[in-house]
């Protein structure tokens, strides 16, 4: 052992490149930094620019052609009673979905995080996930012959004997249509299920990371089961659950395949930016329906913030 | 407050099992109000559980526990006159100090005037006043405990429980947190049960404490008696650094041919014409002394030689002598 040199010998690239980067630390962060830096910086970013910019310019009215100086005629037209509408729809709808998908996948993440051990977790897992993997498009129209007048739905409340009821409920002006997959609770359906897993996931993660202990301190210190639900569950699961509506909330902002397949056409932001840069050739305005999601977005991010949403992180 | 008859806590046949493992095994324990009473063990040993039992974390398969005389087989954790130190502390990151003190007395319905004042009275007695607006994550580990001390004392239990409650400190600090608890508990007369796998911190903070092995308590006493005199091979072993002697040598060594422990402090270091000798195997510095390991017949027998005196050197014969009236027979194997 004695006559071990001091210094290894150098057995090539490898060592060659770990030397190099031991000695120029920054080297290797900048190398695995550039590439999704450039990719996000001029992509992402770039694109998101020239949406903007798209936005303040507006088209000419009678050749239809897009007028390339600034203006905010544009705005103005997104505030119209026929447009407002879409974006008051569209956002009514995201916080039902999102209310919605938050109470039915609480109760699933809340198993999953505490009591799943082994094979149930796996078992877990394997059900949020399975929806995943097989296309959106498959999932949806199996959703429309489901809510279908023909459909199972219907077929069960007949032999229910609650086929009247439905039929009653299905009269309603602001809820009904002709049948479930035509109604803009046939909607509302569809996007909770389709968005579902991105609660559930980053809820479950959240809930995860709430020690037992914790519980176990609260209920120590005299405090009820909804005490401490109120109190130390929900607070500690707040930055998950705010994750998760963020998915479902800004996914059902932008979708613009479910309205069209299911439901009573009427439009939400997703399809009218598709329908205003497509048919109508009106890109600026689609530009700008393209903002409200952005907006809307930055406004809740801010207010869950000052709620203290992400105070625990 | 003067003791009362009525044991602050009773355990009578009590078992708790997972399967097929038997955590806590048909175990009758009684702990006098007003005592500092430890549970040592190893890990595994079942201390822990007997703990949660108590707080109602966790149900007994069988048995039956009591809280001053009152069976709580059929209470929840959250109506019982008990509060716990964790092990981690379990202090809520998402409130101040001072919340996490006022917790308790938030969900009794205390208002907050007076809940607040409360919980600054129990930080200055836990000597972290003013310490209230920071959160527990601007705290360090010696800081953690006090404020978790604090909390599970706002709501003045009957009985205290600690799990492991210094286990997370540095020696310096768990030293000076001994002391303190100790005068604490004096101060205030709760009953303090702590759950701890170290022998050194049971025998000096407890008046009393039960030794576990294997979801079984192997001896109950004062600290000077389960040191001084231990019922079995497992509790002079664990309890402090004895030596074990198997039957043929303690008949060699003047008794009877039973299992016995000897004290390495009760033994000294003679000339090797001595009629009990053996090799030294190996010497530790303690500090204080030295720790001397002699084989003798096949058994490893240790020896505390204080500062000053010779230490001999490993591979040398050495003998042994000291008083018979230190030799302890054991009961049981």
């Amino acid at each position: 052992m004695r006559d071990a040199p001091a210094i290894l010998p150098e057995r090539g690239l490898a060592d060659r490149l770990t030397a190099t980067f031991w000695r120029h630390p920054r080297l290797l962060l900048i190398l695995l930094l550039a590439p999704p830096l450039l990719w996000l910086g001029v992509v992402y970013l770039g694109s998101l620019a020239a949406l903007l910019l798209q936005s303040f310019y507006a088209i000419d009215e009678f050749s239809g052609v897009v007028v390339p100086e600034f203006t905010l005629k544009t705005y103005a037209d997104l505030l119209r009673a026929q447009n407002l509408d879409i974006i008051l729809r569209t956002l009514l709808m995201a916080s039902l979905v999102t209310l919605a998908s938050a109470l039915i996948a609480f109760p699933i993440a809340y198993f999953a995080a505490r009591y799943a051990r082994g094979r149930w977790k796996a078992l877990f897992y394997l059900g949020v996930m399975l929806p995943l993997w097989s296309s959106y498009l498959v999932k949806v129209y199996a959703w429309k012959l489901i809510l279908a007048r023909e459909g199972i739905i219907t077929w069960f409340a007949d032999h229910a004997g609650a086929g009247p009821l439905l039929a009653r409920a299905l009269d309603e002006q602001w809820f009904g249509g002709s049948s479930l997959s035509t109604s803009p609770v046939g909607t509302f359906i569809v996007f909770v299920y389709i968005w579902m897993p991105y609660m559930i996931l980053p809820m479950q993660v959240a809930l995860e990371r709430v020690p037992n202990t914790m519980l176990e301190a609260s209920v120590d210190l005299g405090a009820s089961r909804v005490q401490t639900f109120r109190t130390v569950v929900l607070p500690l699961a707040l930055p998950g659950i705010v994750a998760g509506s963020i998915f479902t909330f800004s996914l059902t902002l932008g979708d613009y395949i479910i309205p069209q397949i299911i439901g009573n056409s009427a439009r939400f932001i997703g399809l009218a930016v598709y329908q205003f840069q497509g048919t109508a050739g009106n890109l600026p305005l689609a530009a700008a329906f393209a903002v409200v999601p952005i907006v809307i977005m930055l406004v809740y991010l801010a207010i869950a913030k000052r709620m203290g949403a992400f105070d625990a992180i | 407050m003067t003791p009362s008859q009525t044991p602050a806590v009773e355990f009578r046949a009590v078992s708790r099992h997972f399967g097929l493992v038997r955590a806590v095994d048909q175990v009758d324990l009684s702990i006098a109000e007003g005592a500092f009473f430890a549970m040592l063990g190893p890990s595994g040993s079942g201390k822990t559980t007997c703990l949660r039992l108590i707080s109602g974390f966790d149900k007994p398969t069988s048995g039956q526990i009591l809280i001053h005389g009152q069976d709580v087989s059929d209470v929840p954790p959250n109506r019982r006159n008990v509060n716990t130190v964790f092990q981690d502390y379990a202090l809520f990151p998402h409130m101040t100090v001072r919340d996490n003190v006022a917790y308790g007395l938030m969900v009794k319905g205390v208002d907050r005037r007076t809940r607040l004042d409360r919980a600054e009275e129990l930080l200055t007695l836990v000597k972290l006043p003013g310490f209230g607006d920071r959160r527990p994550g601007q705290l360090s580990g010696g800081q953690r405990q006090r404020v978790a001390l604090a909390r599970a004392l706002i709501n003045e239990p009957r009985v205290l429980l600690l799990d492991e409650p210094l286990g997370a400190l540095d020696l310096k600090l768990r030293e000076a947190m001994q002391d303190e608890l100790k005068a604490l508990q004096k101060r205030l007369g709760i009953t303090f049960v702590f759950v701890t796998h170290d022998q050194h911190e049971a025998l000096s903070m407890a008046d009393s404490l039960a030794v576990f092995s294997d979801g079984k308590i192997a001896q109950i006493g004062t600290p000077a008696e389960v040191y001084d005199r231990p019922k079995t091979r497992f509790v002079a072993d664990f309890v402090g650094s004895s030596n074990v002697l198997p039957p043929d040598l303690t008949r060699a060594f003047g008794g009877p041919a039973a299992w016995s422990s000897l004290r390495p402090e009760a033994l000294r270091l003679t000339t090797a014409q001595a009629p009990i000798r053996g090799t030294v195997t190996a010497v530790r510095y303690l500090g204080a002394g030295s720790r001397v390991t002699l084989q003798v017949g096949g058994t490893d027998v240790a020896v505390f030689v204080p500062a000053g005196a010779t230490i001999p050197t490993p591979g040398t014969e050495a003998g042994l002598s000291f008083d018979p009236a230190s030799l302890h027979v054991m009961a049981e194997g």
